[in-house]
């Protein structure tokens, strides 16, 4: 599958943990702009992938291009820094920090007062840092956590908190935003809102890359959906022909997926078991 | 010693090298034991070796046991002083950070050594050889018996601990307990007493080690810190985790500090190990045997 | 500054600069001015080694060796070859920096007890080279005849000079770090903490920070051990063996390693107890430092200022983070 203006590649990208293969050559390319979300059951190696672009682990082998450029094996900082930011599955906020002070952390790569600047207070270091809380705060505002600002990230409930987590991704400037699991234990207004801000996160122009186990989102908001299968890709297109896809549906009706997410297309009904997670 | 022929000088630094790197390596051991069940490093296992040696001597001279039974007793009271060490302070520590873990160790290592000082004073302390034999000449060297009965006692040691983890229930359970501690628990392995056991088993062995080289470098209160530093490069060197690599890695250690001392400079001979140590640290962190992919999954 | 902070230091400066008229006031307190200069230089090391335990959450066992690097650099610079002492505290910093980074960007990309080991290893091959190079450092027997400091053309002599002298360097490097733990910088280390893994995917160069940390708390010892140099003018390698860098880490535990008060507080308390109170207990002192280590690191691990602050305040414990658990 070729792209005009693919933003990132993955070249046969593989993973493998000793003996244990999670990733057994995954390719794939993604447009700049899109919201392209990755599906399939626990296990399928959605959130190691994620780990292997954002740099948090170097594959065994394969190449990820991102903006043309790869970048496996370069340290995560250095990946943020070209602008890929990620949320995680399990909320990794900075708990004992303000909800602002989570998002400022985010401006870190894009600002640049160091050590001696900081311990002089010279005063493009005082500057710079009044813009980080501004810029921190008009993102606080973006998503709506504007009146949290001064609690403690910790303090909040479960899907502030990883609304929290996005806001702090954006304030990277990302180009490339991954997200491991964002509706992970949000109800369903929750959800809903969560769906209209990836929108206006894509207005902006950044391209969303989405691992999210709640098929109604997925197939509401996705340009395109990848499906992955014991570490393989299934299928990849639209999320009209990933419903259709019969590799897909014999995959879900085939095994038991067990997802316990929103279920999955077409769901079969009673062969469902909700294990949760 | 001293030397007969000159032309044989090398084969006496190998010599000693050879006996004082095999007491690294059961050190090195010891950080692998407890490495290999809970991923902790142990800052007082240089002072299971000088207690080793310590009560070694005050089971021989003031209770007046024979040698064997002054030993073995030696050894089991050191492995209870792991066992408190783990049931009554790593245990509350574990759960808090890291930091304090090893602030937590290092507080106990000098307990140990202050303890050390106040029971046997400053003085250096002699344990009789384990053969009345003296000493004997091959190929122009003098060789202590107990030179022989240090190497011996560690390839036995590394080969019991080899079999012991690699094939026995509870070795192998022990090893579960660091690969995944809440997996373990939840297959029935009781991962506290794993846990326990093997600051125990650390502990005795490392007390080996100090009983074993008494009689030949003789055993004072200080000499935990170093000892454990240079037993921590050997672990570091072979690979941590890994018993032969700590074997080999010790026996390199000792050879090099005893052939610095023998040809450039006694003075610092000391320095040799840590050099090694820092070398390993920072450019084979995973050791001389160890996989960069096993390392990795150390890591993560 | 907050207004607690700011009221606080202000009283720091006011009790600092009265001191050395107290302290002469009444003869059986003359002693304690010398007590509180050798307390202000062991500050100087315990402010980089909070900086590092308590923000960058790394511990440093070789904080002796870089005090001695500063010491005997001064030492034999201002004393062997003459220089002006304010150019040896200068060049010696900048050695301690350079050792402290080749040392610290290794180590710092290993995780956990790592760097404690190679610190541990590294101070003692800084002692043992103290010991060695007889022709430079005097070996055991010491090294003598250092020089005392001037500033702006006076000779800094008498205990109140050199008491307003330490002390101003302790009260800069507090403001400076200070100002560090709370700039982009600060937050950036407060992350790592928290989290290492979501610092580092936001951006954050996490070894390189602790790199930076881990030299600015070596620069601080260093100039530190400058001071002692030529305040006390004679050198012997036991004043920077393991046994001190073991006492700057419980000077930092006991005041507590997330302030920067606790650093003071612990110094100035331990300074004290060490030359004052615990001269009866003689050669077992390490036994007293090892169970009070142990006794704070177990029971009040947040360190006497936290506790006392939470305990005057009647509030709970700070929130526990998550990361903190296990390597």
């Amino acid at each position: 599958m070729l792209h005009a203006d693919p933003v990132l590649e993955l070249h046969d990208v593989r993973m493998h943990f000793g003996g244990v293969v999670a990733l057994k050559g995954v390719s794939a390319s993604i447009p700049r702009g899109i919201i392209q979300s990755v599906i399939g059951p626990n296990g399928a190696g959605k959130t190691t992938l994620l780990n292997c672009i954002s740099g948090l682990l170097t594959p065994s082998s394969g190449a990820v291009l991102f903006q043309g450029e790869a970048v496996q094996g370069k340290p995560p900082h250095e990946i943020a820094r070209r602008g890929l930011s990620r949320t995680f599955q399990h909320v990794a906020l900075f708990p004992r920090m303000s909800a602002l002070e989570n998002v400022m952390v985010g401006r870190h790569a894009r600002t640049r007062a160091g050590f001696w600047a900081s311990g002089f207070r010279l005063p493009f270091m005082r500057r710079e840092e009044a813009r980080i809380r501004t810029d921190a705060q008009a993102w606080l505002d973006f998503v709506g956590l504007g009146a949290q600002r001064d609690l403690p990230a910790g303090a909040l409930p479960l899907g502030k908190q990883k609304i929290l987590e996005i806001a702090r991704a954006l304030a990277t400037d990302p180009v490339l935003i991954l997200l491991d699991e964002p509706a992970g234990g949000l109800n369903t207004r929750e959800t809903e809102e969560l769906g209209e801000l990836l929108k206006k996160i894509q207005e902006r122009g950044v391209t969303v890359v989405l691992v999210e186990h709640d098929m109604n989102l997925v197939m509401d908001i996705s340009d395109r959906v990848l499906v992955l299968h014991f570490g393989q890709v299934l299928a990849c297109g639209s999320p009209a022909e990933i419903k259709d896809n019969p590799d897909v549906i014999q995959a879900y009706l085939g095994e038991d997926w067990g997802d316990g997410g929103g279920g999955a297309p077409r769901r079969s009904g009673e062969s469902e078991v909700d294990q949760g997670r | 010693m001293t030397d007969i022929f000159y032309g044989a000088a090398w084969l006496q630094y190998a010599l000693s090298g050879l006996t004082i790197g095999a007491i690294y390596a059961l050190v090195a051991l010891g950080y692998n034991i407890i490495y290999n069940v809970t991923e902790i490093i142990n800052f007082a296992q240089g002072e299971f070796v000088m207690l080793g040696g310590l009560f070694g001597v005050f089971y021989y001279q003031t209770f007046g046991l024979p040698l064997g039974a002054a030993v073995l007793c030696a050894v089991a009271t050191v492995g209870l002083v792991g066992l408190l060490l783990e049931r009554y302070i790593i245990r509350r520590a574990r759960h808090v950070t890291v930091l304090s873990m090893i602030i937590v160790t290092i507080a106990f290592s000098i307990l140990l050594k202050g303890g050390a000082m106040l029971a046997w004073g400053k003085d250096p302390y002699r344990l009789p050889a384990f053969s009345r034999t003296g000493a004997f000449l091959w190929q122009g060297v003098a060789v202590q018996p107990q030179a022989l009965w240090v190497l011996g006692i560690s390839a036995v040691v590394v080969g019991v601990l080899t079999v012991f983890f690699r094939t026995s229930f509870y070795g192998k359970a022990m090893l579960a307990c660091a690969d995944n501690a809440d997996a373990a628990r939840l297959v029935g392995i009781p991962v506290r007493t794993m846990v326990l056991l093997s600051f125990g088993l650390s502990a005795a062995v490392g007390a080996v080690a100090g009983v074993a080289i008494c009689p030949i470098t003789l055993m004072e209160y200080d000499r935990g810190a170093l000892l454990g530093l240079k037993g921590f490069g050997a672990a570091v060197l072979g690979g941590l985790g890994q018993f032969y690599g700590a074997l080999v890695a010790g026996i390199v250690l000792g050879l090099a500090e005893s052939l610095c001392a023998g040809y450039i400079s006694s003075g610092y001979k000391d320095a040799v190990a840590l050099v090694l140590l820092m070398l390993a640290l920072f450019f084979k962190p995973e050791g001389l045997f160890g996989s960069k992919e096993a390392a990795g999954l150390k890591r993560f | 500054m907050t207004f607690r902070e700011k009221i606080g230091f202000l009283a720091l400066t006011v009790f600092l600069a009265v001191f050395p008229w107290i302290s002469g006031v009444s003869r059986s307190f003359g002693h304690y001015i010398d007590v509180m200069i050798f307390a202000g230089i062991f500050c100087m090391v315990t402010l980089g080694l909070s900086l590092l335990m308590g923000f960058a959450g790394q511990i440093s066992l070789a904080q002796a060796a870089f005090f001695g690097i500063g010491a005997y650099g001064s030492g034999i610079l201002a004393g062997h070859f003459h220089w002006n002492p304010w150019a040896a505290m200068l060049a010696s910093a900048g050695a301690a920096a350079a050792v402290a980074w080749i040392v610290g960007v290794p180590a710092l990309r290993l995780k956990g007890h790592y760097l404690a080991m190679a610190t541990l290893g590294f101070g003692v091959i800084v002692h043992i080279v103290m010991n060695e190079e007889v022709d430079w450092t005097g070996g055991p027997s010491g090294l003598g005849g250092i020089p005392g400091m001037s500033l702006a053309g006076r000779k800094i002599s008498g205990d109140a000079a050199w008491f307003y002298l330490v002390w101003a360097f302790v009260l800069a490097a507090f403001l400076f770090s200070r100002h560090v733990l709370h700039s982009r910088i600060g937050r950036a280390l407060r992350a790592i903490h928290d989290d290492e893994k979501a610092a580092e995917a936001m951006g954050v160069p996490v070894s390189t920070l602790k790199v930076q940390v881990f030299v600015t708390s070596a620069v601080l010892a260093s100039i530190a051990g400058s001071l002692y140099a030529h305040y006390v003018s004679f050198l012997s390698p036991g004043s920077f063996d393991l046994m001190w860098s073991v006492r700057f880490v419980l000077m930092v535990v006991v005041g507590g390693m997330q302030s920067l008060w606790g650093a003071l507080v612990g110094t100035v308390l331990l300074t004290f107890i060490g030359n004052e109170w615990l001269q009866v207990f003689a050669d077992f002192e390490i036994l007293v430092y090892g169970g009070i280590l142990l006794v704070m690191a177990l029971f009040v691990p947040q360190g006497l200022v936290v506790w006392l602050d939470a305990a005057l305040r009647g509030k709970a414990r700070p929130v526990p983070t998550p990361s903190d658990r296990g390597s």
